[in-house]
């Protein structure tokens, strides 16, 4: 058993870090992700942390380093969002290539213009790309597992992928609530430093990041795809064994009353909590409603998302990022709509676009999202556009 | 135990400086260790001294999932005295039959006239005389949390002496008990 402790998302995280006992940590700040690093470095300068930490001047370099860490075989981790993961998107595409771990954390900002330090999920969607493993979280304790998962899954031998765990800017990162923080040796025991992957070294001299010419460069993204796959079994794996050692589970996708749900939300992120605190009073309505929170991202639970909404009439889903000009507006809706018609479903969608740029959800929200789905679920046509929650029009 | 049967909502208002997170975070890791569950709410925008700040609790015996902001609180604690200028806000959404306590010198029949609610409870407390006499600096969040918790006796207050000593400095713990104490006894509630 762990202790139980009032701890906002961000301390939660730079817990769990330190617990990783992590080797190298290199970050710019950046609200609203400051905080876990400027515990981290308070644990390396106060000793309760043997650990490099570096700051350096830009994301761009934040992420060069964690590579370079990674490739000498050091634990690396670094937190950022927003503008900053933007900064570091060419190095994300060259670490997961080079088949190097890490544990990124991401607290979800929305990202300018206009200037919004607020969460959303633009900076997380907009690396869905880059070939990293992927999980949200919705809950402080959530955060806090999600890196020890973490490293479990970007090092296994199988895998080797770096992996970014995230949650919502100050709804989760500022907010107290309370998490059940482990022993740095469970933690440890849990998820302990192997060296799985090649590393620079000269007494085995090997070369990285060299040149992949139309004769190689394919072959290395085909085995990208094949690693995605694996990180799937070995997610599944991982939280079987992390529930036997802490007795939390977790799954690829969470759902809620979605049983004999007639129409239901997907979503992810802690908006998902308000959301299933809403399914609890329609249903007592009669209102059958239900909800699937995606927690695992990338590799996309496809088979799992489809078969949990097999039997639903009419699915919203709720995207908290726009994609102007795509079909659906959402990355998720997009994802979730692939899911089904590969499976050969007639499980019908429509989109919600909802709290961009730190617009809090409300009850009333939701229930406007009800109330569209309650009305569309046996309409012929279906509207071919996000349906916009919460803004001024 | 306490009598928290139900879901108990707190909104706290207060200026940049004055310590209002901390007494919203003070209140959870207090009722976390009465053994319910609790979430300390901040609202963030431009951070700087002397402008009005909110801050929400929710307190619970079950695990709380809701994220919206908190609407109709149970009890509104105001730290500033002069926030009563536009006292709207203050009670917006308050629940009849809700608290509100304030640190003022006024008295609770003038609050009354001010906010014109006959619907709720009030609690007068002068935090800033409290608070100039034991820490001398105007900090008032801990003598806030102390009257808040006489009025709504949502928690023992010994919870509140042990977040005390788990959030702050050596120094300081003592003298925050102290003020929570004097907070406790000296509150007026009608």
């Amino acid at each position: 058993m762990g202790k139980v402790v009032p701890l906002g998302g961000n301390y939660a995280v730079a817990y769990a870090v330190k617990a990783c006992d992590v080797d190298v940590m290199t970050a710019y700040p950046i609200s609203p992700q400051t905080t876990i690093v400027e515990r981290l470095s308070e644990f390396v300068a106060n000793g309760e942390l043997d650990a490099e930490f570096l700051h350096v001047e830009s994301e761009h370099t934040a992420l060069s380093v964690a590579i370079g860490a990674a490739a000498v075989g050091a634990r690396a981790y670094s937190a950022t969002c927003s503008q900053g993961l933007a900064l570091m998107n060419e190095l994300l595409y060259i670490m997961s290539a080079m088949r190097l771990p890490m544990v990124l954390t991401i607290v979800n900002r929305a990202l300018s213009a206009p200037i919004n330090i607020w969460n959303d999920h633009s900076d997380f969607m907009s690396v869905q790309d880059a070939g990293w493993v992927m999980m949200m979280s919705a809950s402080n304790q959530e955060a806090y597992d999600e890196v020890i998962i973490g490293y479990r899954i970007a090092e296994d031998p199988r895998v080797l992928l770096p992996v970014i765990t995230s949650m919502d800017g100050y709804i989760q990162s500022h907010v107290v609530e309370p998490v059940e923080v482990e022993s740095d040796e469970d933690v440890l025991s849990f998820a302990p430093k192997r060296r799985t992957w090649y590393v620079l070294d000269p007494d085995k001299p090997v070369a990285m990041g060299s040149v992949g010419d139309p004769n190689y460069y394919y072959e290395f993204k085909r085995q990208q795809w094949e690693a995605m796959k694996e990180a799937r079994q070995v997610f599944d794996e991982v939280v079987v064994d992390f529930a036997k050692k802490f007795g939390r589970r977790y799954s690829a996708i969470e759902t809620y009353m979605l049983d004999d749900a007639e129409v239901a939300i997907v979503g992810m992120g802690s908006f998902m909590g308000t959301i299933k605190a809403y399914v609890d009073r329609a249903r007592k309505e009669g209102i059958k409603v239900g909800a699937l929170r995606v927690k695992l991202y990338r590799p996309f639970p496809a088979d799992d998302v489809a078969k949990a909404l097999s039997n639903v009439k009419l699915v919203g889903v709720m995207d908290r990022a726009l994609v102007p000009g795509s079909p659906t507006g959402g990355h998720l809706h997009s994802d979730v709509i692939a899911a089904i018609k590969q499976r050969g479903l007639d499980v019908r969608t429509i989109g919600f676009i909802a709290g961009l740029g730190g617009r809090l959800l409300t009850m009333d929200n939701v229930k406007q999202m009800v109330s569209a789905l309650i009305k569309y679920k046996d309409a012929r046509e279906l509207p071919k556009e996000p349906i916009f929650i919460g803004v001024r029009e | 135990m306490s009598t928290l049967t139900s879901r108990f909502e707190i909104r706290w208002h207060g200026r940049g400086g004055q310590g209002i997170v901390t007494a919203a975070n003070l209140t959870a890791t207090a009722a976390i260790k009465a053994g319910f569950y609790a979430q300390s709410i901040p609202t963030f925008g431009t951070e700087r001294r002397g402008a009005p700040v909110i801050a929400y609790n929710r307190i619970d015996r079950q695990v709380i999932y809701e994220r919206s902001p908190i609407v109709e609180p149970d009890a509104v604690v105001v730290a500033d005295p002069h926030l009563l200028a536009n006292p709207k806000p203050l009670v917006a959404g308050l629940k009849s039959n809700g608290y509100l306590i304030i640190n003022t010198t006024k008295s609770v029949e003038e609050i009354r006239s001010i906010i014109g609610r006959s619907d709720v409870k009030i609690g007068v407390i002068n935090a800033t005389k409290l608070a100039m006499d034991v820490l001398k600096a105007p900090i008032v969040n801990t003598a806030v949390v102390g009257a808040m918790l006489a009025a709504t006796k949502i928690l023992p207050v010994e919870y509140a002496f042990e977040a005390v000593k788990d959030m702050f400095p050596e120094r300081l713990v003592q003298p925050n008990i102290q003020l929570i104490k004097q907070a406790y006894e000296l509150v007026k509630v009608e």
